[in-house]
């Protein structure tokens, strides 16, 4: 992929689009063939220290610390990204870096509103933002989103969708999504998975004038 | 505008690591306990001795979600390292003895610690559990050194920072323990709301994400193990210092499971919690001993039936509708005469 990308990766059901993030990420082991980042072999890096090298993901089902607060959560992840997780001592919130970084990320994801409260009694739509403002939080240099539109209510959507496609140009981006609509107007290349091969790797465009996709993917969508 | 909201982030920030009202009041309490029960030093020394125990399994049970059934070995090792350097004249000074005997609970924290880290609650009960009953029967078998069944005895502790001697009231002793639970307590705080305090509930609430958002999960529970352990270790040391002997029941299963039922009544995770409970269970301990000597255990064993299946939100939910009730009523009260008047004109 290349920097600054906005790839999608599509395909029906079971065609291990989510193992290909596990895989990815380190949550899983591959079997044969290697995993590298920028170049760097990091098949045999841990699922944290991935973290560190600029790649981070976001869960199809929310994985959340339901009894923090947003606020809490998000200066988690950044303190620990600044290398004040091991700290025992300071209290959070001394450090002014650490603050600012978090004021931006909680106003680039609309959460201004809700940083107080338990993330278990959030509205979904504004889980599913917390959901990727936790991975943005750690500045990958490629963030993985896990079908970030799954579930949400139409109200919510609209919010949701904007953010995504205000994510920074530096950072690249490999979308999950069954969302044809966010796909095609987010992504500038779409890959094409069907059990667990690649299928069509291409522009929007000539992907979606492949009348293979059309016959496995897109055709079914139509009919279902 | 940004920097308002940075403003207002980082001073709630600074709040919840705020001592409140109330938490000064417990602490000034608990200090003019030395004025208030002169003769009530035993009981106290003891109640403080088991908080500082029951703050260590909170800092792993609350924060991390490590359960364990074998805070006793830390507790037991250091009760017989504290025990042994006084009888050998290897640390004379009680407060270097008792910070040896912590580091060397630590040591055996982190060592177990690995043992831990994976597995379910059932497997970490057993592991931790396991642990404990070995080292028990290791002081056993050494009996020589440990003095077996009959306990270790002949412990002389010296007066502490060689002025303060434990007098046999107990006056001096209980001073000791308090101040010795007030700084691991405020140590304990400064850690919970530390990042690495932050982290650790992380852990617990969803330890998949933690490890996606590049925490270093292993360490983490390696290191408030460690801590727990050391802790746990001081309340060894100061419950052998304070009595002068040391026998093997510093190992025993009831001392863990005791130290669970403290935090089921105080409730985990807000650090009072083992404080709380240490003091209820000691008051509840003393009153029913009072009442029926033989059968106490019948009635502690009812009141913790009875806190589990109620549950404690349910009980505090009746205590707020409680209140409620009793606002409603009094209000109701308050405004009878004036009812009273408009019926009659």
């Amino acid at each position: 992929m290349e920097k600054g990308a906005r790839h999608a990766l599509i395909g029906p059901n079971g065609a291990g689009k989510t193992t290909f993030i596990n895989l990815l990420t380190g949550v899983l082991r591959p079997t044969a063939g290697r995993i590298f980042l920028e170049g760097r072999d990091i098949t045999d890096t841990l699922p944290h220290e991935r973290v560190r090298l600029g790649m981070a993901r976001t869960f199809q089902i929310n994985q959340l610390f339901l009894d923090l607060t947003p606020l809490e959560s998000i200066g988690l992840v950044v303190s620990e990204r600044l290398g004040s997780g091991a700290d025992w001592w300071r209290v959070i919130g001394t450090k002014s870096a650490v603050t600012d970084e978090i004021v931006e990320i909680i106003e680039r994801f609309h959460l201004a509103d809700v940083m107080l409260d338990r993330v278990a009694v959030l509205p979904y739509g504004k889980q599913r933002l917390l959901e990727i403002a936790l991975a943005f939080a750690c500045r990958p240099r490629l963030l993985l989103l896990d079908e970030p539109a799954a579930g949400v209510p139409e109200a919510e959507r609209h919010e949701l969708l904007a953010t995504i496609e205000a994510l920074p140009a530096e950072v690249t981006v490999l979308l999950i999504e069954h969302d044809m609509d966010l796909v095609f107007s987010f992504a500038d290349r779409i890959s094409v998975l069907v059990n667990g091969a690649l299928f069509v790797d291409g522009a929007p465009d000539e992907v979606a004038r492949d009348p293979r996709v059309k016959a496995v993917y897109l055709g079914e969508e139509v009919h279902a | 505008m940004t920097s308002a909201a940075a403003n207002e982030v980082a001073a709630y920030l600074k709040r919840r690591a705020r001592w409140s009202p109330l938490e000064i009041a417990f602490w000034v309490f608990a200090f003019a306990t030395i004025w208030l029960f002169p003769g009530k030093y035993l009981i106290l020394k003891d109640t403080a001795i088991l908080a500082l125990f029951a703050l260590s399994l909170d800092l792993i049970l609350g924060y991390a979600g490590i359960i364990s059934l074998g805070q006793a070995a830390f507790f037991g090792l250091a009760g017989y390292f504290s025990g042994l350097v006084a009888k050998y004249g290897i640390i004379n000074e009680p407060l270097l003895a008792l910070i040896a005997s912590g580091l060397a609970a630590a040591a055996l924290g982190f060592v177990t610690s690995f043992l831990v880290l994976r597995g379910s609650d059932l497997t970490r009960l057993m592991v931790t559990l396991g642990v404990s009953l070995m080292l028990g029967e290791v002081a056993n078998r050494y009996s020589n050194i440990t003095g077996g069944a009959d306990g270790l005895q002949g412990v002389d502790i010296q007066p502490i920072l060689g002025r303060f001697r434990f007098d046999l009231y107990g006056h001096n002793g209980y001073v000791y323990c308090l101040i010795v639970l007030f700084i691991c307590f405020v140590l304990a705080r400064r850690v919970v709301y530390s990042p690495f305090g932050l982290s650790l509930r992380a852990v617990k609430g969803n330890p998949l994400r933690a490890a996606a958002i590049g925490i270093p999960v292993k360490w983490r529970l390696v290191a408030v193990y460690t801590f727990s352990a050391g802790l746990a270790g001081l309340a060894g040391a100061l419950l052998t210092q304070t009595t002068a002997f040391c026998s093997l029941d510093v190992f025993s299963l009831d001392r863990s499971a005791d130290l669970l039922l403290v935090l089921i009544i105080g409730g985990t995770g807000y650090l009072y919690g083992g404080l709380i409970g240490a003091v209820i269970y000691k008051l509840l301990q003393d009153w029913i001993a009072n009442l029926t000597p033989q059968y106490w255990q019948f009635w502690i064993g009812l009141v913790l039936v009875v806190i589990v299946l109620a549950g404690r939100e349910r009980m505090q939910g009746w205590i707020a509708a409680a209140r409620g009730a009793l606002e409603d009523a009094t209000a109701r009260v308050a405004a009878r005469p004036a009812k009273f008047a408009s019926d009659r004109q």
